[in-house]
């Protein structure tokens, strides 16, 4: 069994079917991503994955233990992190504090909590933020805020929800750099992302989902000349018209 | 640090002389009353400040408290003075279950559910009158002549829910209990039981208003459920005290109840029962040009008098 695998996820709201019938797998170190186009199902399957909704149906699985029934906190101390594509930063709080709320995961001493959240502010180019409240930072910081306060959790995976969307090219950049960095330290990464030029760049899979299924899967050469994927993003003509 | 520690230190000495040199018994009384709703507050804050679960009904913990003491002295004949351990854990075993059932959900469910329970048991207690004497009330006797021992008391009580709660916000609880008050998701999605931590406020919110509850019984000697269990009196008025004061703030519940004990006393005798119009208007006057209270704008206060002789470039540090 994979290291990590969702098998047959379906989410429905209503008479909606929001995520249908869902299956893949992730390998321990690798980057897989999951683009589509909006609306399609992607931060509900997140939501999902941690328990966020409940599941109208399937299963997930994390190192061969089944996880779609554990409460959201139990599935983040099993060590999946994830950050939030409408970021949620305690706002009243510092950055410091943000990534300390994280940090105590692991520890109940305060110094060992600040000394592990300062560590990881580094890591994410956040250190000279760390007094200011969350509430004040600018976009970029606050994305960034999201992956430091994750990555404190000491997760072995991370769910990216459109940490890059809405950055300019030189936060972008910043961004890639981080998730670059965080691979290296051996995190498995599960990635949503609009941002192509991202994904492209470091995904070693990605799967396509439209209207909530699964329209293709490979790694992102495969993907770019899939005729389906065209279709979907760009409409019919351009699919045929090349 | 040290500088703290200095101001704190000659803060709990004045508390210490206060009644040497403030001798009159009335004034005695109304340092009393500060320390009451000071622990009330303190004790309200706790869930309703740090932790963002606003509760509309202390009263029922405060009341429980009373009649904890209450009744051991009504039916048992043994000194109501037991009811300091006896009250504090009838609130507690009360506030369990309406937190384990309250605190799944969100949103005003756990307000609303406290703010039926206040009103539930002031009716229980005022029909149930075999068992509680009902609206006529309890009355003891008078165990100290002198005022001086409540005063000690009361301060060892309103101090020691104030280390309880400087203990938690300094520990990991503390951070979860904000965490949890300004995002619950995030804090689920950061590994925090949201549930638990929020009864772990809850039960020191609860033991200390019930412990506040027992000692107002003791002071009293006279406790009758449309007093300890009223909603506007107790249970509104922890909460205007608290934002009086400042909401999340160690102190300001202390300040905020200063500022309530003297002004009702102050407007008792030529506005009558319209003295808490007084209140009200301050409250308001806080909310909008304060809205963090007064210990939550001290830096604000503190700058405004601190701006004259300094240069503008000393306060970037």
């Amino acid at each position: 069994m994979s290291y990590f695998e969702v098998k047959n996820l379906v989410k429905k709201f209503g008479g909606l079917t929001a995520v249908n019938d869902v299956s893949f797998s992730i390998e321990k170190g690798k980057i897989f991503g999951l683009i589509g186009p909006n609306g399609s199902g992607k931060t509900t399957i997140f939501n999902c994955i941690n328990h966020y909704y409940p599941l109208s149906g399937g299963k997930i699985y994390f190192k061969e233990k089944r996880i779609d029934k554990l409460p959201t906190y139990e599935i983040c101390k099993l060590g999946i992190g994830r950050t939030f594509q409408i970021v949620k930063p305690l706002r009243r709080m510092t950055t410091l504090e943000n990534v300390m709320s994280g940090a105590f995961l692991k520890t109940s001493n305060i110094t060992k909590a600040k000394d592990k959240a300062l560590e990881v502010l580094d890591f994410c180019d956040l250190f000279r933020h760390r007094h200011f409240p969350a509430k004040g930072l600018t976009i970029a910081n606050k994305k960034r805020l999201e992956i430091a306060r994750a990555l404190a959790t000491e997760p072995e995976l991370l769910l990216l929800d459109e940490v890059a969307a809405g950055l300019n090219p030189k936060e972008t950049e910043t961004a890639m750099e981080i998730i670059q960095k965080i691979r290296s330290s051996g995190i498995t990464i599960l990635i949503v992302e609009h941002v192509m030029k991202v994904m492209m760049g470091i995904s070693d899979r990605i799967m396509v989902i439209n209207f909530g299924k699964e329209i293709a899967r490979g790694t992102p050469q495969e993907i770019v000349n899939n005729q389906e994927v065209i279709k979907a993003y760009l409409g019919e003509s351009y699919a045929q018209g090349k | 640090m040290l500088k703290k520690f200095w101001f704190l230190s000659i803060i709990i000495i004045i508390a210490i002389i206060l009644p040497f040199i403030v001798q009159s018994s009335y004034y005695q009384h109304i340092f009393i009353l500060i320390l009451i709703w000071g622990t009330l507050g303190v004790a309200w804050n706790l869930l309703g400040g740090y932790t963002g679960q606003v509760s509309f009904g202390h009263a029922a913990f405060f009341g429980l408290g009373a009649y904890g003491a209450g009744l051991l002295a009504f039916h048992l004949h043994i000194s109501p003075w037991w009811g300091m351990i006896v009250g504090p854990v009838a609130a507690v075993i009360i506030s369990i279950p309406i937190g384990l059932i309250c605190f799944r959900l969100r949103g005003p469910y756990f307000a609303l559910a406290m703010l039926a329970v206040g009103e539930i048991c002031r009716l229980i207690f005022t029909e149930w009158v075999p068992f509680t004497n009902g609206a006529m009330g309890i009355l003891t006797l008078t165990t100290f002549s002198s005022k001086l021992p409540y005063y000690y008391i009361g301060l060892v009580v309103l101090l020691l829910s104030i280390y309880t709660v400087y203990r938690l916000m300094a520990s990991r609880a503390g951070y979860y209990f904000v965490s949890i008050r300004e995002d619950q998701d995030t804090a689920e999605s950061l590994g925090i039981p949201t549930t638990k931590y929020k009864m772990y406020s809850l039960i020191p919110s609860a033991f200390f208003s019930g412990l506040a509850g027992a000692f107002y019984m003791n002071y009293m000697n006279y406790i009758e459920p449309s007093i300890v269990f009223s909603l506007p009196d107790v249970s509104i008025m922890i909460i205007m005290v608290v934002i009086l004061g400042g909401v999340a703030t160690l102190w300001g519940p202390v300040v905020g109840a200063i500022i309530y004990v003297v002004l009702s006393e102050l407007f008792r005798s030529s506005l009558g029962s319209a003295h808490l119009l007084v209140f009200g208007v301050i409250v308001c006057l806080v909310i909008m040009y304060m809205p963090n209270g007064v210990m939550g704008e001290a830096n604000k206060i503190k700058k405004l008098f601190r701006r004259k002789g300094t240069h503008i470039g000393s306060e970037m540090t």
